[in-house]
């Protein structure tokens, strides 16, 4: 098991810059997500880390060692694809001690690896099956298996739940964070998926433009986000926006939104009279027939344990409060907005940056 | 728009049955999901409504007209498949006006017009229509497959997961795009996935398949409140409801014949300690941002529930578990009722 230190990665294809000076460090036995849009980067550094891309320039050390020239054979990791890449003329034991068999492992002791790293998965009822008659949730648990016998220093793992349906991978977050529960191995695992992220992530790097934008965990992510780009890709639903012009100066506890003051965490940072843009995560929102925030019903998505409430503010913002399902909201109404202060957070249009407010008080804020 | 009737429609594929005894009744207006796992039959029975299959049995009734021995052509349907197929070499324009140039619904150049701006605006396009189809993203380009049945007004409009290639953004956007333009055109649409929340969010009903077979049809509420079965309670709700053996309540009162206690994450109640309830560990807690869902296993089952934030709850910590809002069900899976 081992920490795996990024300094200063850089990678370019040509004119294109993939990956821009990342540094960071996965700690040992850290559940690490690399999570962002399609191009921003994270497979790439996923790539450096296995070896699979040589970096333009930067370190990669894995255990405390520079790894970042050293081919990928060389490197005690494991990696996991997306698509499964099986043996599809060999059985699931064929397919799991294959990496052993190639190394020169003895018999046995192949043998007993295959029935652990099959034991974990709970998949020793599949061992003598062909793979090519297997689900695909089977299948991934296969991958998975050739990939934990070789109990390396590492697992990284591209977006392996992405070609599964949705309602299967569920089942399997829960399966992969069980797993590396039990393992503790130190996990990177590329995903385009922020649920996923969230639900099983120690650590989250959320990635845009080649760029790590925010580095922490889930919660902290999700509850301060240094960015308009960060709170808008974090959240199902994600943070709702409210653009106004103002001014703030530290210590305000209220910004005025056309005629309406609304209270927010204390502001630690001042802006001139500029654009400002107040976001508010679904669930801090409740509808009140008096608030004088007007907003029109849209749309209501049932949900069952709660209700997903589409409205349009006066201003013209769409807004999306999460709701109790038992609170009857009909589109085409006018009702009230209602935001749970402590919770706001207040960006800079132009730079799309956070300002720092009592929200961001003993918590870290990049 | 109108009203489309299955009667005792059947259809195998050699030993397969793909869907067995099918009676329902989407009414004019209505949104209706069928909803079931890969194999459920809801492509057949798109197909079987489409024309593009012919049922072993049964009628297929659109507006009161038999028109199970009609050819596709003949049925006033239209089909958005999962995949769009858009002409690559057409602008977005004419792909748009295409089925309103076809010889058989063949319209006027200023009708057609009105109509393409009228979809191209409720989708949200209208910058788009003098692009090549092949200049759009994923996003725009299956907004113009859906544009392209909606410039139609048939009886009923038929759609095989059109959601299920965009990214869950996209399609979070697209669900009240779809239910807001489906609302205002008044159309009638049979709409079959596998995803439970565009099932949830968009149906007037939800209908739920299982292996063929209509298990329960009804409002998106009264099938999430009140499962007929298992299946069907399992297939609405994220997290989805806990089933628990019967044995770890020995207390509460349940009809006779009730194996497993069904309870979905919002009517567990979580205390710390032992409070008369079951006795529960922590496993994990799923930190989702919004919400933490508690893992808790009591013996051998595992019980996902909601907690506060704040709750002070911890990993490892004994917990006392309570039910309210029960449901029962049988060994064989049917919900039993109390008398």
């Amino acid at each position: 098991m081992a920490e795996i230190r990024i300094e200063h990665l850089h990678k370019a294809f040509g004119d294109f810059t993939a990956v821009r000076d990342s540094t960071f460090t996965v700690p040992d036995g850290d559940f690490f997500c690399l999570l962002g849009p399609s191009g921003c980067g994270k497979t790439t550094t996923l790539r450096m880390i296995a070896g699979l891309e040589l970096p333009t320039s930067g370190r990669i050390l894995l255990g405390g060692e520079d790894v970042a020239f050293k081919r990928a054979s060389h490197r005690d990791i494991a990696f996991v694809f997306q698509l499964f890449a099986l043996y599809p003329h060999m059985n699931v034991r064929t397919n799991i001690a294959y990496p052993l068999r190639s190394q020169g492992m003895s018999r046995h002791d192949v043998q007993t690896r295959v029935e652990e790293a099959a034991r974990i998965l709970r998949i020793q009822h599949l061992l003598d099956r062909r793979v090519s008659g297997l689900s695909s949730g089977d299948r991934q648990r296969v991958a998975l298996g050739r990939a934990i016998v070789r109990e390396p220093l590492a697992f990284l793992l591209d977006e392996p739940l992405g070609a599964l349906d949705a309602e299967f991978r569920d089942v399997m977050c829960g399966e992969l964070r069980a797993l590396h529960d039990r393992l503790r191995a130190t996990t990177v695992y590329v995903t385009h998926d922020q649920l996923e992220a969230m639900a099983m992530a120690d650590t989250i790097a959320l990635m845009n433009h080649g760029v790590v934008e925010q580095l922490g965990t889930p919660q902290d992510i999700y509850d301060r986000p240094v960015s308009l780009f960060v709170a808008d890709f974090i959240g199902s639903p994600p943070m709702s926006f409210l653009d106004f012009r103002g001014h703030v100066a530290p210590g305000d506890r209220t910004v005025r939104l056309g005629s309406v003051d609304i209270a927010l965490p204390e502001v630690r940072e001042g802006r001139a009279d500029t654009e400002l843009v107040l976001g508010v995560r679904p669930e801090h929102i409740e509808l009140s027939d008096h608030a004088p925030l007007r907003a029109e019903v849209v749309d209501a998505e049932y949900l069952g344990t709660t209700q997903i409430v589409t409205l349009s503010t006066v201003t013209g913002a769409r807004v999306k409060a999460r709701i109790p399902a038992d609170i009857p909201v009909r589109p085409g109404e006018t009702t009230g907005l209602k935001f749970r202060p402590g919770q706001l957070s207040l960006f800079d249009k132009a730079s799309g940056r956070a300002l720092r407010t009592a929200l961001h008080d003993g918590g870290a804020h990049g | 728009m109108a009203e489309l009737f299955l009667d005792g429609v059947s259809k195998r594929f050699g030993a397969t049955v793909a869907v067995a005894d099918l009676n329902f009744t989407v009414g004019d207006g209505e949104f209706i999901v069928l909803l079931g796992p890969t194999g459920a039959g809801k492509t057949t029975t798109l197909r079987l409504v489409a024309g593009l299959e012919r049922p072993d049995a049964g009628r297929v009734l659109l507006d009161g007209r038999d028109v199970t021995l009609e050819p596709p052509a003949a049925r006033d349907t239209t089909f958005v498949f999962q995949q769009y197929s858009l002409y690559p070499h057409l602008s977005v324009y004419d792909n748009l006006a295409f089925p309103l140039r076809s010889p058989a619904h063949r319209e006027p150049e200023a009708r057609i017009r009105a109509r393409v701006a009228e979809i191209a605006r409720l989708l949200h396009i209208e910058d788009k229509l003098s692009n090549r189809a092949t200049q759009l993203s994923g996003g725009q380009m299956q907004r113009v497959a859906i544009g392209r049945a909606l410039v139609r007004r048939p009886s009923i409009y038929l759609m095989d997961e059109p959601l299920s290639s965009l990214d869950a953004k996209l399609r979070a956007e697209l669900r009240v795009e779809l239910k807001r333009i489906q609302r205002e055109l008044g159309a009638t649409i049979l709409y079959v996935t596998h995803d439970q929340t565009e099932a949830m969010t968009m149906a007037t009903q939800i209908g739920v398949l299982d292996r063929g077979r209509l298990v329960q049809i009804g409002s998106p509420r009264a099938i999430y409140t009140d499962p007929v079965n298992t299946y069907v309670a399992t297939r609405l709700g994220n997290p989805a409801i806990n089933l628990v053996p019967r044995e770890l309540y020995p207390t509460l009162a349940a009809p006779t014949g009730t194996t497993t206690i069904g309870v979905r994450t919002e009517h567990v109640r979580i205390r710390k300690g032992v409070n008369g309830g079951a006795a529960g560990r922590v496993k994990w807690i799923e930190h989702l941002g919004d919400q933490n869902h508690l893992h808790v296993t009591i013996a051998d089952t595992e019980v996902v529930t909601l907690c506060d934030r704040d709750s002070g709850i911890a990993v490892d910590d004994t917990v006392d578990v309570q039910l309210t809002a029960p449901l029962f069900f049988a060994a064989n899976g049917d919900r039993v009722r109390a008398h």
